[in-house]
């Protein structure tokens, strides 16, 4: 990035330069009937424009807050650019939240005017018009079977533009003013938390932060207007917002809007983006999709990918880091890369994938290893809506599967000896909006922002997340306990659904191992394992020397990590129920609730402690229709092998 | 997908006609049509008409005669007596490439698409009556045929575009799920950018969700593009909530016409359909 971008402190003022210095670079594409329809930045200037010139018109002012509801398309990001040119705070909304769950948003903000893609948010808004009799202002982007609405807040985005041309012809230099008077102190925008714990919380965001970070991660990983995104993720998150909005703004890259939420594969394969996001979910998707379709394969493909993807696994990951590798082993991987790697990347759209960033929650080693064994440079980072996104990011050549990197240029970390994560940072929120209590807990007096996350530096001085604070805790001889870093790192096997870690102020540690029914009863089939059903499949002693040794392999890695070795997994057992929402023992997120577990399961924790070798157990189970059966059966409790800690500071 | 209830898509009353589409004069009758498979009486003097832009139904229990009835309006079977008259026209028998000529297109009870070419291909083939230049022009793709081509394929992505199945555009239709190949079919249909729109059974095998976004697509062809539309249907909630009028057929006899609230009082159809002892 040699450009002068100093002064240009509000992402409008970016647009301006983008639209002088590059008007006919590409800065967004849509595909529309079939084909990639471009906008320059000239071009998306204009709309800009017009829409905010209309917007004014219509009465939108300094200050005011507009709200967004739709998927990725231009005119979204437009509108979003719109707002703020005059000053105003754009409010993206989750496009497939409900209807109610808008409200919240709409009142707390006292929203008048609205932006939404298509009917089916028209709709949306129109039906909470009752709860929220501040919205006066409805644009809509595609007017497809909105022709007979005649509700009077009901404005085509077009008929805004007409607007906005005609205020333009009165007054040119309105907007110029209004976009001058704007300075990088003032708000940018607003994100909607999710609110799983009470209710949702606005995090304002202002020009300065978002800038700063968007800049400081592109010139980490100099991003220049040659990159293209692919943006696909709803546009109310934070991090598409940074990724298609901030960082776009900062270099001038291109963003493209697949044409359906189930046509990104293909649009992306088209498209070739070059800079990718994807949280380890839709990772994992994707590399499932490619398992199945490998099976189907015919035996000599079979057989080349097999090989290949050892030879992948052996040297393809050094090769990404620049270590050195055995011309043998290079010579193998370049064979491989034409005949298996190369096409592989093609099929998923990753060819020219550069840089990759996933997040969001644990990824399963084997996984992240996966995609970047093939050649593309999947890498781990840390962040938050109040943080701007970029807090972590692991630099090239220095990725582990098991950190989120060290801090990015400009941010400050601490952790409190509860292990909590504290962070200072250029890109921190400006406040919660109207809840000067929530700042302040989140944010204390020296700008320290409290994640709420526990972790610790590693030898290396990257991060590693382990837990939620409230979550950690020790085991009786003071170290560290952290239950979700054991259940994520049990999980990651195929064959183990759910865990439940006990340990806490215990003298060690033990786990229920819910089995997957899928993978384990496949697993069964093939070696002609016969049985009746879960609670008959679930105490076999051939299903429990396979999860033993899922055990057992946690405890050899544990063992290597000195903070955790202890946390080793002495004794477990697998569950004769999968834990269900409907018994409350998972949330409807999918959450192990471990205190609700601990209790109603009390006899099997103090079975798992005082050493017996089986218990019996009967349980009550609620059907989906609400009737409640029992089980009973006699769950076995196996020992697993620990393992003498790497460092051997003190045996366990 | 957010979904108002079928009939309520507009806010209008539930089985009036929507705002913006008015329901006109009579495009399409029938006058008095016996159609009989040697001594199979499969229609008996069937007399009905049907008006610009209002979504008809023909409904019967099963054997009643409702495909024949459909067959006859598209020109496969050619009735012994009756008129059928389209427009000013009047015929008392026409071929199906007349009917399509004319402005009726169909879908099948049992999906008619070419399994091994894609969903594209398949509702290209609906263009086929509009497509003008020769086949040596076409071979060469040469002048006019590329410009051709290129128009056509505009309408073929507005079609997708309108039915959603932009994820679906390259892939052979074989490989689709029921409810899929089923949209597809009725973008063959629409793609000639019928008068008529002929549906036979659209719902038939569907899931519910897959019944409601058929309910949707049907009732948007009908506000959009403003085309008429006869459906046969076997789901009566269906039946009841998208149609303006419904015929309603029993052995090869027309025993009920109106609008759906006058069809539900109707005693000789609720024999029909529950049973009745004579």
């Amino acid at each position: 990035m040699s450009e002068n971008l100093s002064g240009l402190d509000t992402f409008p003022k970016l647009l301006m330069h983008h639209a002088r210095v590059r008007p006919d670079r590409p800065a967004i594409r849509e595909k529309d009937l079939g084909i990639w329809q471009t906008w320059g930045w000239h071009r998306l200037a204009d709309e800009v424009r017009a829409l905010a010139n209309g917007l004014a018109a219509r009465g939108f002012k300094r200050g005011d807050h507009l709200a967004i509801v739709g998927d990725n398309r231009p005119r979204v990001y437009a509108a979003i650019c719109a707002a703020q040119c005059l000053g105003g705070i754009p409010v993206p909304l989750y496009q497939d939240a409900i209807a109610a769950e808008m409200v919240f948003p709409i009142q707390n903000a006292e929203i008048e005017h609205a932006v939404a893609e298509d009917q089916e948010q028209v709709d949306k808004l129109l039906e909470i018009l009752p709860q929220c009799p501040s919205l006066r202002h409805v644009y809509f982007d595609d007017p497809r079977g909105l022709r007979n609405y005649t509700q009077p807040q009901l404005m085509s985005c077009e008929r805004l533009i007409e607007v906005g041309h005609d205020a333009m012809r009165r007054d040119a230099g309105f907007l110029e003013t209004e976009i001058a008077k704007g300075s990088g102190a003032d708000a940018a925008a607003m994100f909607f938390t999710s609110g799983t714990t009470g209710v949702p919380k606005g995090v304002v965001l202002t020009h300065a932060s978002l800038i700063d970070r968007a800049r400081a991660a592109a010139e980490m990983e100099s991003l220049s207007e040659s990159d293209v995104v692919i943006a696909y993720l709803p546009p109310a998150w934070i991090g598409q917002n940074i990724f298609s909005y901030a960082q776009p703004f900062v270099t001038g890259y291109c963003i493209c809007c697949p044409e359906s939420a189930e046509t990104v594969m293909s649009d992306m394969r088209e498209i070739g983006p070059t800079y990718y996001f994807a949280p380890p979910r839709v990772l994992e998707a994707l590399l499932t999709q490619v398992s199945i379709r490998m099976e189907d394969a015919s035996r000599l493909k079979r057989a080349m990918y097999r090989y290949f993807m050892g030879v992948a696994r052996r040297v393809g990951g050094m090769l990404l880091d620049g270590k050195p590798v055995g011309i043998g082993g290079r010579l193998l991987y370049a064979l491989g890369d034409l005949l298996v790697y190369g096409p592989l990347r093609n099929v998923l759209g990753m060819s020219r994938v550069r840089l990759a960033y996933t997040a969001g929650e644990a990824i399963g080693p084997d996984l992240f290893k996966f995609y970047r064994s093939i050649g593309i440079n999947l890498k781990q980072l840390y962040g938050s809506t109040e943080t701007s996104v970029f807090v972590c990011v692991q630099p090239n050549g220095q990725v582990k599967s098991d950190t989120v990197g060290p801090a990015v240029k400009g941010v400050e970390l601490k952790f409190t000896p509860e292990r909590e994560l504290l962070i200072r940072s250029p890109g921190l929120f400006k406040e919660y909006y109207k809840n000067p209590q929530a700042t302040a807990e989140a944010k204390d007096a020296q700008g320290w922002f409290h994640t709420g996350d526990a972790g610790y530096f590693d030898p290396e001085g990257h991060v590693k997340i382990i837990d939620r604070v409230k979550d950690v805790g020790s085991l009786a001889d003071g170290t560290l306990f952290a239950p979700k870093y054991l259940e994520n790192k049990l999980k990651f096997f195929p064959y183990v659904k759910e865990a439940v870690a006990f340990g806490d102020r215990r003298d060690r540690v033990c786990v229920f191992i819910n089995m997957d029914m899928d993978a384990v009863g496949n697993w069964a089939e093939k070696r002609n394992l016969a049985y009746s059903g879960y609670v008959d499949l679930a105490s076999h002693a051939e299903v429990y020397a396979l999860v033993r040794e899922c055990v057992e392999q946690v405890n050899a890695d544990l063992a290597a990590e000195a903070e955790l070795a202890n946390s080793q997994i002495h004794r477990f057992l697998i569950l004769h129920k999968e834990l269900d929402p409907d018994d409350e023992e998972l949330t409807r997120t999918r959450k192990v609730r471990r205190g609700f577990i601990g209790e109603k399961y009390a006899e099997l924790v103090a079975a798992l402690y005082d050493g017996r070798k089986s218990v019996h157990v009967e349980a009550q189970v609620r059907y989906e229709d609400g009737r409640t059966g029992k089980i009973s059966a006699d769950l076995r409790i196996e020992d697993a092998r620990t393992f003498a800690p790497a460092g051997a500071k003190k045996a366990a | 997908m957010s979904l108002p209830p079928p009939g309520e898509a507009q806010g209008a009353a539930p089985h009036a006609a929507p705002g913006g589409r008015r329901v006109g004069d009579v495009v399409l009758s029938v006058e008095g049509v016996s159609l009989a498979f040697g001594g199979v009486k499969a229609l008996q003097d069937v007399s009905f008409d049907v008006r610009e832009h209002e979504v008809r139904a023909i409904i019967g229990p099963n054997g009643a005669g409702k495909s024949s009835m459909l067959n006859v309006l598209n020109g496969v079977y050619h009735p012994q007596k009756g008129k059928i008259r389209l427009g000013k026209k009047e015929f008392t028998d026409m071929d199906p490439h007349e009917a399509a000529a004319l402005g009726i297109a169909r879908t099948f009870q049992n999906i008619a698409l070419f399994r091994g070419m894609t969903a594209l291909d398949n509702i290209m083939t609906g263009r086929n009556l509009k497509m003008r230049t020769s086949f040596l022009e076409q071979a060469l793709w040469f002048g006019r045929a590329r410009s051709e081509e290129l128009a056509h394929r505009r309408a073929v992505e507005e079609v997708i575009d309108f039915l959603e199945i932009q994820h679906i555009r390259r892939t052979p239709v074989g490989r689709l799920p029921y409810g899929l190949q089923k949209r597809v079919e009725l973008g063959r249909a629409l793609a000639a950018e019928p008068r008529i729109l002929l549906l036979d059974e659209p719902m038939a095998g569907m899931n519910l969700e897959e019944k409601q976004d058929m309910c949707r697509f049907i009732l948007d062809v009908n506000d959009h593009y403003g085309t008429t539309i006869v459906l046969i249907e076997h789901d009566m909630g269906v039946v009841m909530d998208i149609s303006d009028r419904v015929v309603v057929l029993d052995y090869g006899r027309k025993i009920g016409d109106g609008t759906p609230a006058e069809i539900r009082g109707n005693q000789a159809v609720i024999d029909a359909y529950l049973g009745v002892t004579h």
